[in-house]
């Protein structure tokens, strides 16, 4: 039987969360190998695992992979959260690739310095109320089913959620406009393998703190 | 019958640009409708028509459709140029997402701050020699004499990765010197004649940013 998908990463979220949200969604259980020494690093690349030089890294069905949003693109399609056709499949493109934009600027304010950060984050929340979660809400509302497309559990649904708890953390009451994905957030946390993500134990990451960046800096070295 | 695709843009390159020479390569005759003012972009806006109030934005099939990568795998799944299975699309992905990050650095340069133009560009020239072209250059080298970079047939990522070409040889046509796959993959696709019609003056490839171009675009694009 195929041994399970490994992910190889910092221990925080970065580029590599929404990889473990896909994965535990589609309820595959997984293993990791966390990077914290640039010797680790530097194995990786001479062992030629990393196409670009860079991580994330997952090996599955006994392949290597690099470059984030391939991996989620492969993930969704063999985990059938891709959508039934090639319309259902380029509107879950055009949500994920909002949402990851989001969560990407997230993880990016953490690299920034003290002094600037506030400000990033306070960029991010508004940017979150004023472009991203207002189209949710109207996608929500116009077809008025439980998920954002087809009617049936998708890519762009663990997404959504991901990043509404992400930019929660920023401003808590940040979906206070916006009734329908609050709605939404209940509805896709209490999903199964969602709410067993969610728990304490889980392979979920923490918000990036100073020892995540401090480890980062020094295994890539920038 | 569906119309032709509508293009809604900046006149000059951007984020659709790689849609241009998708669209071109796939033999797909296109519109584009011009925004010239920052009312342009309001009305866009204001219509509702931009999911992320950003272009680019592509009318076709009867969608609206918005954020560039969504459009270029659209374009790419309809005319058969993303490979066969779901082992090759991984591949072309993988591909392109690295082409893509280099391309994002170096199409970023004409608007760099004067002070910061020596650095960018030394790190355009270590990318491009030491990260990218090499891995490029080693698929080509493996696939022994096939034409293409992924299941010896023309795929999306050939036409990016000449596009790229293109752009990295305006910055310093030396970096493409020892790659000599690299220099014949661009040399059959810019012949391949969809591609070549694009090309050549009076196609709708977009010239090179002058700072006048970039100046009105700042003003309409407020960045």
């Amino acid at each position: 039987m195929a041994s399970k998908p490994k992910l190889y990463y910092f221990c925080g979220r970065g580029r590599m969360e929404s990889i473990r949200w896909l994965l535990a969604a589609a309820g595959v259980e997984f293993e990791e190998e966390f990077l914290e020494t640039r010797e680790q690093y530097e194995k990786l690349q001479e062992d030629g695992r990393l196409l670009f030089g860079q991580v994330p890294l997952v090996e599955i069905d006994g392949m290597t992979l690099t470059q984030t949003r391939a991996i989620l693109s492969y993930l969704a399609a063999k985990y059938n959260l891709y959508g039934k056709d090639l319309k259902e499949r380029v509107r879950i493109d055009m949500y994920v690739d909002g949402t990851l934009d989001l969560m990407l600027t997230i993880a990016l304010a953490a690299f920034s310095a003290p002094e600037d950060r506030e400000k990033a984050q306070a960029s991010i929340v508004q940017k979150a109320k004023t472009r991203y979660f207002p189209a949710f809400e109207k996608i929500l509302k116009d077809h008025g089913e439980d998920y954002l497309i087809g009617n049936k559990f998708s890519w762009a649904d663990i997404q959504l959620l991901e990043a509404i708890l992400m930019v929660e953390e920023l401003d808590a009451p940040v979906l206070s406009d916006f009734p329908l994905l609050k709605a939404f957030k209940t509805r896709i946390s209490n999903i199964p393998t969602i709410k067993k993500f969610l728990q304490p134990g889980s392979p979920r990451k923490p918000p990036p703190d100073r020892h995540y960046v401090e480890t980062v800096r020094r295994v890539l070295q920038f | 019958m569906a119309g032709k695709p509508v293009l809604h843009d900046f006149n000059g390159r951007s984020r659709m640009e790689s849609i241009r020479w998708l669209l071109a390569a796939a033999g797909v005759e296109f519109e584009e409708k011009f925004i010239t003012c920052p009312e342009d972009l309001e009305r866009l806006k204001n219509d509702g028509l931009l999911m992320f109030q950003q272009i680019p934005l592509v009318e076709m099939d009867g969608m609206k459709l918005v954020q560039s990568r969504a459009i270029l795998n659209y374009i790419a799944t309809k005319y058969n140029l993303y490979g066969k299975d779901m082992k090759e699309r991984l591949l072309i992905d993988m591909y392109t997402e690295g082409i893509l990050d280099l391309y994002e650095i170096v199409s970023r340069l004409p608007r760099t701050p004067p002070d910061q133009i020596d650095s960018k560009t030394a790190l355009i020239r270590d990318r491009t020699k030491n990260r990218y072209f090499p891995v490029f250059e080693k698929v080509m080298l493996k696939s022994h004499g096939q034409d293409y970079l992924v299941g010896n047939k023309l795929s999306r990522v050939d036409i990016l990765l000449v596009e790229l070409l293109y752009l990295v040889e305006e910055v310093d046509v030396s970096l493409l010197a020892d790659f000599p796959l690299l220099q014949a993959l661009k040399t059959r696709i810019s012949n391949l004649p969809n591609v070549k019609k694009f090309l050549q003056p009076g196609g709708q490839r977009k010239p090179r940013a002058t700072q006048k171009v970039i100046e009105e675009a700042r003003k309409i694009f407020k960045f």
